[in-house]
């Protein structure tokens, strides 16, 4: 009894010290090194930056050593979840956020992280390089790093003399592609959410009617992308040749294809295509606010922009910024890709998915 | 003093453990979300019919798997705990494998088995229904039945049994009036962790149920996580943590019996005859292989033929990923040893708590350490984000938030292998001890301690696996790139398109799988060291 007694509680010490040296690592935050906001130039050289990010981001090894080099910050990269998680996460964290600068918030999710006043405005001198049509925060809370857009994608070889490819969304609705379209639920998946506002944008006051259209021309609808993509759609094996997806899953299907191939075995309708817009915003509450702004802008700069595509296989938003082979030979992108206002999506955004629900699935 | 200090300690650690990790972060979130208007939402959820057919569902749904799994699983049981066949030990590691295993893949390779079969169309269609569902749980869950039972029954006396073969019992009537009652602790406290994981399950109710079927927990989620409706969401939530705390007390009060004879030594079982082997192992390769021959098939599949290509992929990044896909399973491991470590010292003391303690500590303890099991991830999650995010607790970005997340998971198993066993010991054996003149310390450690470890092996096995599949706590928790899991890493292999990936992805599956097998065997062959004969 005395050895197990002794056991159990050297057990328990160790235990204890093992949760106060977590406890203590815990603590050691970045020192806080004073910023005078009125030097012109100030010394954040040393600094330490936190970037939290979602599942999806990551950038090839070197570029941000080269921030770091540049600028004598480094940065600790957090990942937190999908898109909605972070978003989520961030607002039940503000005030005391989970580091200093947030990049992944999208313009669905855009007006919900402006309403919980997420973010302090910058104005990074590098948006001179972005498309007007990107910036959807005048006030410049959030910045634009890269956009991708949600289109529906098809098989190519489902389609030819006999039945040609749906030149649009309307086009779905008729009974000649009856049963081919999968979608993903919009309350559960971000690309089945894009292509809602898609039809929205399309269609206006007429979208009801059109997916009850669908609905009649036996839409499948799965959780989320996986589902659809592998699932249902041809390319996983599936047997459907018509899936909501992104302009970017061809060059996918090329840089990715087993065995290998010249060109993707899919295209897109860019007709369909809903332009979902990627920003990064300083932290409100931030105390590192001269090294966060100097995050934004590498984010923004040429180094970062161009590894961007076949990392995150989403577009940079830097119109210079070069793009790799095979985003430039296997992708068309749409010249008037659909787009919502993002207060208009979060003022709707629920009677939408409830009126979709009660549309498509009941 | 020491043995007041031992005594603190059993009771401060567990106490501490779930405390700050779990109570602390869930109340403060709960608080949150009930002060900000969802305790409205609460009031208003009994007159809402959306609710009550969702309350309903995941209720019917959660009860039936766990009839389902317990009925499959039981013939495996007395299989492994009554019988000797080659591979004894190979099938009750095999049979952990689900666990590990991500949803999004088993979703997956149920949908192909399912197309297979001709039933994912027609009058058959099994796809998007609650069928698939069910199916579905009575694979992940099969192990913890199979396992704890088998574990508990191993060491059952059979002398009652035999006796009422020698008063002419039929097998059935044996079974039923003298076995059944007295692995009466060990279902209970099965079938307890099995309809806890049904009631919270997400993946398998998204993926396989469709986008037409919800549960109070993919509820919380869509609430939480797409509606940015918090109030909604925390009104859930609650509903849910206290069905979960009714179902624990149950579940507990049918555990709490004494004294059905536990022996140290096993008798050499009888060996399997060839039909009973035949018809269990081929029940549970229905239930288990045929999935896993599909994700296996796949995992070989590269360039229009068969080879070992994606599985010498893993050994290279990919640029998706900030690792290979063997760093990641690097990670995964370190992380699950981390969280067995955590999850047998609480687990383990908690359980001298609750078998040896004061009555009222007892009830807390077992109550209490097993509620993460019932607690949604966007929950634990979002609470620990909240209330861990000051010193001398600022965990948030820590690198022991996953492990600990995983443990106060990984707790509820150990304690529900060892309470049931514990309290079993046979009392007639420690008084023959004392009889033979042993002190009350040494039959203790000869009698007590063989016992408990060869549970406590089975916990830790359990806790080890959960934290290898673990994906739903971990992907609300903060995390460096650097420190990703292989679920995680499958799952960023999934979102992509192209075959390579995939490929990839069921190599990576597999792999794990076949670790976790091999873990779990490791981790058994230990207790051939202390707990007798087998």
């Amino acid at each position: 009894m005395i050895s197990m007694r002794r056991t159990i509680a050297t057990i328990a010490v160790l235990i204890v010290a093992f949760f106060a040296t977590a406890a203590c690592s815990g603590t050691d935050n970045t020192p806080a090194v004073p910023i005078s906001a009125t030097t012109a130039v100030p010394v954040i050289s040393g600094q330490t930056v936190t970037l939290v990010t979602h599942d999806s981001f990551w950038v090839s090894e070197g570029i941000l050593e080269a921030f770091t080099s540049a600028t004598g910050v480094e940065v600790e990269v957090q990942r937190l979840g999908d898109t909605g998680q972070l978003v989520a996460s961030a607002i039940l964290t503000s005030g005391d956020p989970l580091g200093d600068v947030l990049f992944g918030v999208d313009n669905t999710f855009l007006q919900r992280a402006l309403d919980a006043d997420l973010f302090v405005p910058y104005e990074s001198p590098a948006l001179a390089g972005v498309a007007a049509s990107l910036i959807l925060d005048p006030g410049h809370r959030v910045t634009p790093i890269d956009f991708g857009d949600v289109c529906v994608n098809y098989w190519i070889d489902s389609f030819g003399d006999d039945l040609p490819v749906p030149a649009g969304l309307a086009d779905l609705a008729d009974p000649a592609y009856a049963g081919m379209l999968v979608v993903q639920n919009p309350e559960t998946s971000s690309p089945g959410m894009a292509f809602l506002l898609a039809t929205i944008a399309e269609f206006g006051d007429g979208w009801e009617a059109y997916w009850s259209a669908l609905r009649r021309n036996d839409v499948a609808v799965t959780t989320g992308w996986e589902d659809a993509y592998y699932g249902e759609f041809i390319a996983g094996g599936g047997d459907r040749p018509i899936v909501v997806s992104y302009a970017s899953s061809p060059p996918a299907e090329v840089i990715y294809a087993d065995p290998p191939v010249d060109s993707p075995p899919t295209g897109v309708l860019t007709d369909t295509c809903f332009r979902q817009v990627e920003f990064a915003g300083i932290l409100t509450g931030t105390d590192n606010r001269a090294a966060a702004e100097a995050l934004v802008d590498f984010l923004l700069s040429p180094t970062f922009q161009e590894d961007i595509p076949l990392n995150m296989f989403v577009f940079p938003a830097l119109s210079s910024a070069a793009l790799p082979e095979e985003f430039i030979d296997f992708v068309e992108l749409a010249e008037d890709p659909h787009l919502v206002d993002p207060a208009v999506v979060e003022a709707n955004r629920n009677d939408w998915t409830e009126q979709w629900t009660n549309l498509v699935l009941r | 003093m020491r043995g007041r200090l031992a005594r603190v300690l059993c009771v401060g650690v567990p106490a501490a453990f779930l405390g700050l990790f779990f109570i602390y972060p869930v109340v403060s979130i709960l608080g949150l979300g009930l002060s900000g208007g969802g305790l409205d939402h609460l009031i208003g959820l009994p007159g809402n019919a959306n609710f009550r057919g969702v309350a309903w569902f995941t209720l019917w749904q959660a009860v039936v798997s766990t009839v389902l799994t317990v009925v499959v699983a039981l013939p495996g049981a007395h299989l492994i705990a009554r019988r000797r066949f080659a591979g004894r030990r190979l099938v009750r590691a095999l049979a952990t494998v689900p666990f590990v295993l991500p949803t999004v893949v088993v979703g997956g390779a149920f949908l192909a088995v399912f197309d297979r079969l001709g039933m994912s169309d027609g009058a058959f269609r099994l796809t998007h229904t609650v069928w698939a569902i069910l199916i579905a749980h009575v694979f992940f869950n099969l192990a913890v039945v199979l396992r704890t039972v088998g574990s508990f029954w191993e060491g059952l006396d059979p002398g009652p049994e035999e006796q009422a073969k020698v008063l002419g019992a039929s097998p059935t009537r044996t079974f039923l009036l003298v076995t059944l009652p007295r692995l009466r602790p060990a279902v209970a406290a099965a079938a307890s962790i099995v309809f806890l994981f049904c009631l919270t399950s997400f993946g398998v109710v998204l993926l396989l149920g469709g986008p037409g079927i919800a549960t109070i927990e993919t509820e919380i989620w869509r609430h939480a996580v797409w509606r940015g409706d918090f109030e909604a969401a925390t009104a859930l939530a609650f509903v849910q943590l206290a069905a979960v705390l009714a179902v624990v007390a149950v579940g507990n009060g049918l555990q709490r019996r004494r004294a059905v004879g536990l022996r140290t030594v096993v008798a050499r079982a009888p060996a399997a005859g060839r039909w009973e082997l035949a018809a269990n192992l081929g029940l549970l390769g229905m239930v288990l292989g045929l999935p896993v021959a599909v994700l296996l098939e796949r995992s070989f599949l590269s360039g229009g033929g068969y080879s070992f290509d994606n599985y010498r992929a893993l050994a290279v990044r990919v640029d998706l990923l900030p690792l290979t896909a063997i760093d990641a399973l690097v990670n995964s491991f370190v992380f699950a040893l981390a969280a067995t470590a955590m999850a047998v010292t609480v687990g383990g003391l908690a359980s001298l708590v609750v078998v040896h303690g004061p009555r009222a500590l007892s009830r807390v303890f077992d109550l209490g350490l097993m509620l993460p099991l019932g607690a949604s991830a966007v929950t634990l999650g979002f609470g620990m984000l909240i209330a861990l995010d000051e010193p001398p607790l600022d965990l948030r970005s820590s690198r022991w938030l996953v492990p600990v997340a995983h443990a106060l998971i990984g707790v509820p198993f150990v304690m529900r292998v060892l309470v049931p066993t514990l309290r079993s010991i046979d009392l007639r054996l420690r008084e023959a001890a004392a009889v033979l003149g042993a002190p009350p310390a040494v039959a203790r450690r000869l009698i007590d301690l063989p016992i408990a470890a060869r549970a406590l092996v089975v916990g830790a096995g359990f806790a080890f696996a959960v934290s290898l599949g673990e994906f739903g706590a971990t992907s609300f928790l903060p995390r460096q790139p650097d420190r990703m899991t292989a679920p995680l890493a499958l799952f960023r292999l999934l979102g992509t398109p192209g075959q390579q990936l995939r490929g990839q992805a069921m190599a990576l599956a597999v792999v794990l799988m076949v670790l976790t097998g091999l873990s779990v065997l490791v981790i058994e062959m230990r207790r051939g060291s202390v707990g007798g004969d087998f």
